[in-house]
């Protein structure tokens, strides 16, 4: 097998895409039908779809790039691809830190007869604005209870910051290892990056459980809550996807398929993470701290 | 040596059997799949207009209970924006960008194939949801393509439908910009530098450019929609301290840059039409270039304008007001470029060019109620009455809808190696415009008289001006079957279209779509042309 240099790679016919389409419609239509009282199975069984796909198509992917089908270009395009994914994502999150922001400022500012635009006296005439939004405007009846009290910085969420930090630390210490060809450094680094997403996991379970359980902080507790929840839970599911990453780039690793020039994969993988990181810390300024 | 061999035999011509679509890798399949996509379901969406029409052909209620009328409204929109112009844009995009610049296919030709597949079944989810209220699924969704709350939380499960259309169309609007701007950087032939690329080009840059900011952030809307309905979240809810004005927000912010999102690969299609047509190269194609990246820049900060009832501050919709009114300097610039470029021209009226031309005036017309629309205290008395509905249908019919037919009547022998049928181009010309400005231009004035939108009944007073419409739209509807029909004939057979197509195609341009055959092989540019 000879690589072309000079002929950009132009895949066979591909039955990856169409699999990929029709599992994302059954996993969805299983979600719409699960929120409006049926079960689970038919989502199950399009995650099973999907993740046959991504072993199918990751696998096809990796083989032809093993087999030096792709030239300089084609690896342009996929630093490009990776790129522009995670300029989406970034919009994704923009998105949700927009939303809380406005929910702040200006929609918990009217609710509390700020400025001219004022609706609150003509809807709960005591409700006083306050972050984190502990005391709802309606009292909490209906469809919303109030928390007893809201997530502080301190404890849990400062140890999280400081293990996806750490991580980010050792995910560059195992690519440094990997460009300079140092075996120990870059399994170990990938190592310890794995298990610092994971302990990051845990510990992020073990603070929903805890504030489920013992803060009375749910996803009902008006917006506090609601964007809380949205906002970790996004980022933890991030996590988590780039935990499962990690993991599959480790066990391609400790197959040796990395060469010091050629380990686009595990660059795909390090943005990622970084980006997950960084969104890490707008949350612990602005969901945790301020 | 053999390597070669098989390389060769792969690529010798197009597999066949039902494989050679469904799991296509090859841009130009592609493009016909999404060309076509778009094509039937601009049927369905027009027959849902047509019954619209009927319902308000006189006031009273004629054929449709209320909701299912208002569901039929929410409907056509959703159809018409994600299922015909949006795919048919990305069909165009397919066919002709990788010949424009020389590339042999989209820069990754299986996630190309997953953009594409991802239609049909986001189809089905918006069928279904509006068949499901049919059958015990709650209350019909009658919000509007808006999905404003706190009535989208009141919908059935037709809403979470809905909710899950949009999720799939975002991952597939998502995937085909990222394919469509990888491939504008990366696969350009040598020489094809950013500032030769054809205008229609450009223009798909920055609309791909558009839908990654904006689709993420719909998606993010919709999700939170879904978890007020489903999960007691309140971001949508005052009494839990949330506002439904944030849902408003955020779907205009995704909701104006896509109007340009539908706007500009029809910008682009004129600015490959008027200089063939006029015989000269294209006036100012860098300030157009510019321009379109001013548009870009403007359309993402302007959003609130549709929303001017709500009570938001002075200084807020003030500056919503100035940013819309300046977004009419680089539209403003974009007419005059193409009317510079016809001046002095040796013009010729081929359908594509009539078209083309009928859309210069129109669109400007849906420019200035556009400018009336964006003042404040104007706004107010117009906003929700039929005047919107007018200026928007002058905006994205002729803005985007007639771009896309010039497109096709325009590359239509390019792609089937056929002349299409002159006299019956021009024929659906002139019916289609005729249609159009009957059916929508009595909606100004029975707007500025206070017909308010997405009602099913109206005052008599009104009955003239919806009688005149109603005739319009049927009118309109009726020539597309003479469109479908020209299509199929062009496909099937007529004259042998040369490669340059027409005689004025390559004048001043560096674009390579004009130096393959007519049809283009089932590969091209399988070794990198160069530009000079």
């Amino acid at each position: 097998m000879t690589s072309n240099e000079d002929s950009y790679y132009l895949p066979e016919l591909s039955k990856w895409p169409v699999i990929a389409a029709t599992a994302l419609f059954i996993t969805l239509l299983g979600v719409v039908l699960w929120v409006n009282g049926g079960s689970l199975w038919i989502t199950g069984l399009g995650l099973v779809g999907m993740g046959y796909m991504f072993f199918g198509w990751f696998g096809q992917v990796i083989e032809e790039s093993m087999s030096g089908k792709y030239n300089a270009q084609v690896d342009k395009t996929f630093r490009m691809g990776m790129a522009w994914f995670i300029t989406s994502e970034v919009f994704f999150f923009f998105c949700f830190f927009g939303c809380l922001f406005y929910l702040r400022t200006i929609s918990l500012g009217w609710l509390g007869g700020e400025g001219t635009m004022a609706r609150s006296n003509m809807l709960w005439d005591d409700f006083a604005a306050a972050w984190p939004l502990i005391s709802l405007p309606n009292g909490g009846g209906g469809l919303y209870a109030e928390a007893k009290e809201a997530m502080g910085p301190m404890g849990l969420p400062l140890a999280n910051t400081i293990i996806l930090l750490t991580s980010g630390v050792t995910l560059t210490w195992s690519h440094h290892g990997i460009k300079h060809g140092n075996r120990f450094q870059q399994v170990w680094g990938l190592v310890l990056t794995v298990l610092l997403g994971v302990i990051f996991l845990v510990c992020q379970a073990y603070e929903y459980y805890h504030a489920y359980q013992e803060m009375g902080l749910t996803l009902n507790s008006g917006i506090y809550g609601a964007t809380f929840y949205m906002l970790t839970g996004f980022h933890g599911f991030h996590v988590a996807m780039g935990t499962l990453m990690l993991f599959v780039i480790l066990v391609r690793l400790l197959k040796g398929h990395f060469s010091n020039e050629h380990h686009f994969a595990f660059e795909a993988v390090a943005w990622y993470w970084h980006f997950v990181d960084v969104v890490w810390l707008g949350l612990y300024l602005f969901v945790y701290w301020l | 040596m053999s390597d070669a061999i098989t390389h060769e035999a792969h690529h010798h011509g197009p597999p066949t059997g039902a494989k050679r679509w469904l799991y296509s890798t090859n841009h130009k399949d592609i493009g016909t799949m999404y060309l076509i996509f778009a094509l039937i379901m601009l049927f369905l969406g027009g027959a849902m207009a047509m019954v619209i029409r009927a319902e308000l052909w006189m006031p009273g209620l004629q054929l449709v209970e209320p909701d299912f009328f208002n569901n039929l409204v929410t409907n056509h929109a959703l159809i018409m924006v994600f299922a015909v112009v949006m795919p048919a844009g990305v069909g165009l995009a397919n066919w002709m960008i990788p010949l424009m610049i020389g590339a042999p296919d989209m820069a990754m030709p299986r996630m190309n194939n997953m953009s594409f597949w991802l239609l049909p079944p986001a189809a089905i989810l918006l069928v279904l949801s509006m068949i499901v209220p049919f059958f015990g699924g709650g209350q019909t969704v009658n919000t509007g393509w808006t999905l404003y709350p706190p009535l989208s939380i009141q919908s059935g499960m037709g809403m979470d439908f809905l909710i899950f259309t949009v999720h799939i169309l975002g991952v597939s609007s998502i995937m085909g910009s990222i394919n469509i701007i990888t491939t504008i950087i990366n696969m350009r032939a040598p020489g094809m530098n950013m500032m030769k690329m054809p205008i229609f080009v450009w223009s798909w840059f920055f609309t791909a450019l558009l839908l990654i900011v904006i689709m993420p952030v719909f998606a993010g809307g919709v999700t939170m929609l879904l978890f007020d309905r489903h999960f007691g979240t309140s971001f949508f809810d005052a009494a839990g301290g949330g506002d439904p004005v944030l849902f408003q927000h955020i779907f205009w912010f995704f909701g104006h840059p896509e109007v340009y999102v539908l706007l500009l690969p029809s910008i682009g299609v004129l600015g490959m039409i008027i200089p063939t047509f006029s015989r000269k190269p294209l006036f100012g194609y860098k300030s157009l270039v510019y321009g379109m990246a001013v548009l870009y820049g403007l359309g993402l900060i302007v959003w609130a304008h549709h929303q001017y009832t709500i009570g938001m501050s002075i200084e807020t919709t003030t500056y919503f007001m100035i940013g819309t009114i300046l977004i009419s300097i680089p539209v403003g610039l974009m007419i005059f470029n193409f009317i510079f470029t016809l001046w002095k021209g040796s013009i010729t009226f081929e359908t594509p060019m009539l078209f083309a031309l009928a859309i210069i005036l129109m669109f400007s017309f849906a420019g200035t109620t556009g400018v009336m629309l964006a003042v404040v205290p104007a706004d107010l008395q117009y906003h929700d009455t039929y005047f919107v509905v007018a200026h928007f249908h002058y905006a994205l019919i002729p803005g985007s809808l007639f771009g896309l037919y010039a497109a096709v009547f325009f590359w239509m022998p390019k792609w089937t190696g056929h002349m299409y049928n002159e006299r019956l181009g021009k024929i659906f010309f002139w019916w289609t415009t005729i249609g159009f400005n009957l059916t929508f231009f009595p909606q100004h004035f029975s707007g500025l008289a206070g017909m308010p939108r997405r009602i099913v009944d109206y005052n008599m007073i009104f009955t003239e001006f919806n009688v005149m419409s109603s005739v319009g739209a049927f009118a309109f509807g009726l020539s597309h079957l003479l469109f479908l029909y020209i299509i199929i004939k062009t496909v099937k057979g007529g004259e042998k279209a040369t490669t340059e197509v027409w005689d004025g195609s390559s004048i001043g341009y560096a674009g390579l779509e004009w130096t393959v055959p007519s049809p283009p092989p089932f590969h091209t540019f399988e070794k990198a042309p160069v530009v000079k």
